[in-house]
């Protein structure tokens, strides 16, 4: 099969590949690009630990194609933090200790990041619904819902 | 002479008895004695056996002394999560 | 050795503080490496060929047009994998499981595996390799496989633990028994008596990493495993015995793991990754898909279990008996055993009897998932102790209060117990808020307790301290859910520095003694036994270093607070020396500084939790949501608090997914109808409240600090809580579990038509 020719902007740099027609944009980010921040839970998007962000639209990139990259813009877990300066949502989890595992983490990450940048105030229960697309199997959600609801505070004061 | 308890499968190795006295200062004495006296307990000694002496389990400490009337139990060692 | 592991009552600067753990910021920047985030120069893409049949026989395997495909490095079947394991049963077992020799004996279990140059080869070479199968009759439901006429999945099993050598074969491969006292006599003293039966589901312990590993196996017969595991000193036994290679010439790396609650204690993918690596002469790697998680790895049992308790008007249990069926998969298993040595764990009986059987059936290889087989037995006792109460009359935490077992009571499996938490965490449980929080219509709020034993085992550490006073832990237990931050604060305390000061890794197997694996909540009990007593042998270091440096006698230096000090009035004018101070002369004084330990860690505390439950269910639907949850356990001594309370929290929404979504469903063809995250529903977010944890500490008195292992216990009680809860909501006992929507209307119809 001929590849495609991608040309795309990930995490604010310019990146172009060759990939599959059939190749998810999972696959090419972990396996052409050497991002493997994005984790394949399931593959059938039930789990978001591939959670990025494509045009400021939280997607799983499992059902995303490689192809489907083209002059779009994307973001990743590996582009969150800025220099050494985690951003508030990755802070927070640290302090809260929001991970055992870590494996779900960057895809909760960018979902929080998501729901905060569309609703900078949620009650509890819309970030329950706001992240009912990513599982954890180790926190009972318990620390999650609360290091965004700090992260939510500090990012508002900023 | 100390006097061991043999728990769930384990009664089965001795012939269905769940008692057996044994003359033995160590787990170390006690399994070999074990096996020498009752030859089915070999495979399951090789599995690995806990011996609760006085209620603290231990696994394959040897070395640990079995005191003078202490309570010792044979139980079958554990998977865990 | 001559480490004394007794507890002290010492106070605390580190323990017990809630410090940012050393792996966290890798991890919220997706830099962590997980298992499949690894690869090799030159690797191939591994892929399994799995049977779609509950039960057949393999009559022929043709690889011949798979091998020819382009691309294809390596196609092998269990010729590839012969048998090795010198007539030992259990890693037979494991063999076969792994790759199925002559039987397919469940949907997902292996047959073939290739290695090729790519996925989308791989994937075309698996449909390329043709199997022979006569399909056979097959079993998958517990109580179906023990009777006489059900399709037998192994004609070399004959019923073990029977009085009588059985003359045929059979799927109940073992019956084991415990108890003391007569029950008979007992139930005969009983004013009330409440028997009943209980089914639960199988469940997968749900870790969102699926199993992946690259293998790299050279011509020499040295080679390499990446892996996501909870032991890599025991996959490396277990791969070295299979595949005939020298256990320390395969070194295994554990990579970062995404979630393993026992199931990663087992080997399935890496024989068969290093067995490819052999065959194509290049690295290998092998990631499992979710459908593949579900058909061939994991599952706990699905158990059937009878319950019979009696008790006296005044509340005194008299006589409590159970029996326990428990589903080993295809191969014998000891989960009913342990079912029936934790199911009245919780009490002090005088009459006590629990027999256990172990049942082979056509589903995956039966394995540990947290706590295993102790949450279905603590449905059905907890349930029934639930509903005799209210027969007597009397509040169901007082009941349990009277009857709880204490230090000396002689546990229903055997020993008898030291000082134990059950009586205390219900005590608080009493007092909790939670007990007085109202509840409105359809709500209704349960309890229960829980026990699992903990352990201990085998375990190795290395502190080193470099010439600028820092210090590096490396440990061999692999770090699941944070303790690396417990384990550094635990060198800290007792090197009495900082823990900014210490940074803990985990070792791979050839830079450090074997040590067993992260499971019975055994990880942080054993290696922070392992770094006490490492940091000791340092400190004994420190100290004669120190001595050098004032040409002092040793005996005359004491270390405190993370100094030596000089003792006696001839040497009161020498002040102190820091570790650093004394890590920088080190070139000179002797060489490096390290302490090292190994031993076996005996003496694990048993541990016991007890938790509330409020629930709603509406009657319309039988939908049930848990509207407010409460963990009560004993921590012994909680060494980092928040990773505790992690624990806690954590096994209680495991067991809310058990007993209220999470089943496997088999069609009546033996396949598994729901081997995906949407059709097996796990827990969101938005199905839970926020989860309370109130830790408690009575010290374990084999641990230096008092620690006991947290980890799996917290899973236990939830079943029962969550069932005895609906109960109260609805007014209809359940009995199966999960208490999914159809189960609940079901039961609220047959009570309405009596």
């Amino acid at each position: 099969m001929a590849g495609v020719a991608v040309s795309t902007t990930i995490n604010g740099d310019h990146v172009e590949y060759l990939c599959q027609p059939d190749e998810t944009l999972l696959d090419v980010l972990r396996d052409r690009l050497g991002l493997t921040g994005a984790k394949e839970g399931c593959g059938t998007g039930d789990c978001g630990a591939c959670s990025v962000i494509v045009d400021n639209r939280l997607v799983c990139s499992c059902l995303v194609l490689g192809a489907e990259a083209e002059g779009r813009q994307i973001e990743t877990i590996e582009g969150m933090a800025h220099g050494d300066q985690l951003h508030p949502l990755q802070q927070k989890f640290l302090e809260h200790a929001a991970l055992q595992c870590g494996i779900c983490t960057p895809g909760f990450l960018i979902a929080a990041k998501d729901l905060l940048e569309k609703n900078p105030s949620p009650t509890e229960e819309e970030i329950r619904f706001g992240l009912a697309g990513n599982l954890c199997r180790c926190t009972g959600y318990d620390k999650i819902v609360r290091a965004v609801q700090d992260a939510a505070n500090v990012m508002k004061g900023a | 002479m100390v006097q061991v308890t043999l728990w769930g499968s384990l009664s089965a190795a001795a012939g269905g008895k769940d008692k057996l006295d044994i003359e033995a200062k160590d787990i170390r004495e006690l399994f070999r004695k074990l096996a020498e006296q009752h030859p089915a307990f070999e495979p399951l000694l090789d599995r690995g056996i806990a011996v609760a002496i006085d209620g603290t389990i231990y696994r394959d400490t040897w070395s640990k002394e079995l005191p003078p009337g202490a309570e010792i139990f044979l139980l079958p060692r554990l998977a865990g999560g | 050795m001559n480490f004394d592991p007794r507890y002290s009552g010492r106070s605390f600067s580190s323990v017990g503080t809630r410090p940012l753990r050393p792996d966290g910021v890798d991890k919220v920047t997706g830099r962590a490496r997980y298992g499949a985030d690894f690869n090799m120069a030159g690797q191939l893409v591994g892929r399994v060929l799995r049977s779609p049949h509950a039960h057949a026989i393999i009559k022929k395997i043709d690889t011949s047009k798979a091998e020819k495909l382009a691309g294809v490095k390596a196609v092998i079947t269990a010729k590839d994998l012969p048998d090795l394991t010198d007539g030992d049963a259990g890693m037979f077992d494991t063999l076969d499981n792994c790759m199925a020799r002559k039987k397919a004996l469940y949907d997902g279990h292996a047959v073939a595996a290739v290695a090729a140059i790519d996925a989308r080869t791989a994937r075309q070479a698996l449909k390329l390799i043709e199997v022979d199968y006569e399909v056979l009759p097959h079993v998958t439901d517990v109580d179906e496989a023990m009777q006489h006429h059900a399709p037998l999945i192994n004609d070399a099993i004959f019923t073990e633990g029977l009085e009588e050598k059985p003359v045929k074969p059979s799927n109940v491969s073992k019956r084991t028994q415990y108890g003391h006292g007569d029950v008979h006599q007992g139930f005969a003293q009983a004013d009330f008596v409440v028997e009943r039966s209980f089914k639960t589901e199988q469940t997968h312990q749900g870790y969102i990493e699926p199993h992946a590993c690259v293998a790299s196996v050279n011509p020499d017969g040295t080679a390499d495993l990446w892996v996501c595991t909870q032991g890599h000193f025991v996959y490396r036994q277990h791969c070295a015995q299979l595949l005939g290679l020298e256990v320390s010439k395969l070194r295994v790396t554990s990579s970062e793991i995404g979630g393993g609650f026992g199931g990663k204690t087992h080997v399935w993918a890496e024989p068969v990754a290093l067995a490819l690596s052999r065959k194509a002469g290049r690295p290998v790697k092998l990631v499992m898909t979710r459908d593949e998680v579900f058909r061939a790895s994991g599952p706990t049992s699905a158990t059937s279990i009878d319950v019979k308790i009696g008790a006296r008007k005044d509340g005194t249990i008299t006589a409590a008996e159970a029996t326990l069926r428990y589903t080993c998969g295809p191969y014998a298993g000891m989960w009913a055993e342990i079912g029936a040595m934790t199911a009245f764990a919780c009490y002090k009986l005088e009459n006590v009897k629990t027999v256990g059987y172990e049942v082979l059936v056509n589903r995956p290889k039966t394995a540990a998932y947290r706590a295993p087989s102790a949450p279905m037995a603590a449905f059905a006792v907890e349930s029934a102790v639930d509903e005799l109460a209210k027969e007597i009359g009397i509040d169901p935490v007082e009941f349990r209060i009277k009857n709880a077992a204490q230090e000396g009571t002689r546990a229903s499996y055997g020993p008898v117990y030291g000082p134990i938490g059950i009586g205390p965490t219900l005590e608080a449980v009493k007092e909790h808020p939670h007990m007085r929080a109202p509840l409105a219509q359809n709500q209704g709020r349960g309890m229960a307790c829980g026990f699992w034993f903990n352990f201990g085992g085998q375990t190795c550490t290395d502190l080193n301290i470099g010439m600028d006073g820092t210090v590096s832990l490396a440990v061999g237990t692999v770090d699941v859910g944070g303790s690396r931050a417990s384990l550094s604060l635990v060198a800290a305390e007792e090197l009495g520095i900082d823990y900014s000061q210490v940074k803990a890794i985990v070792a791979d197997t050839s830079s450090l003694g074997y040590n067993d694996m992260t499971d019975g909540s055994r990880g942080t009990f054993s290696s922070s036994m392992a770094t006490i007593s490492a940091a000791r042998n340092a400190i004994k270091v420190l100290r004669e270093r120190a001595a050098q440096m004032w040409d002092i006698s040793v005996d005359d230096v004491a270390w405190e607070k993370g100094h030596a000090v000089a003792k006696g009035e001839k040497h009161g004018n020498l002040g102190k020396l820091s570790l650093k101070e004394i890590a920088a002369q080190s070139g000179k004084t002797g060489g490096p500084i390290a302490g090292h330990s190994e031993l076996v860690a005996d003496g694990a505390g048993v541990s016991f939790a007890t938790h509330i439950c409020d629930v709603e269910v509406d009657p319309e639907t039988g939908s049930t949501r848990v509207i407010r949850y409460t963990v009560v356990q004993d921590a012994g001594k909680a060494v980092h608090p928040t990773y505790v309370e992690g624990q806690y929290q954590g096994g209680a929404a495991q067991g809310i997914g058990w007993a209220l979504n999470e089943e496997y469903i088999y069609g009546k063809d033996g396949r598994l109808q729901n081997p995906g995250f949407l059709d097996y529903r796990i827990p969101v977010c938005s199905d839970l409240p926020m989860i309370d944890t109130q830790i408690l500490e009575i010290p374990n008195p084999n641990h230096p600090y008092g620690v006991r292992g947290v980890g799996e216990t917290s899973i236990v009680p939830p079943l029962a809580a969550i069932a005895n809860a609906v109960s109260n909501a609805v007014g209809v006992r359940m009995s199966h579990i999960p208490m999914s929507p159809p189960r609940i209307l079901a039961a609220l119809e047959a009570e309405r038509e009596g």
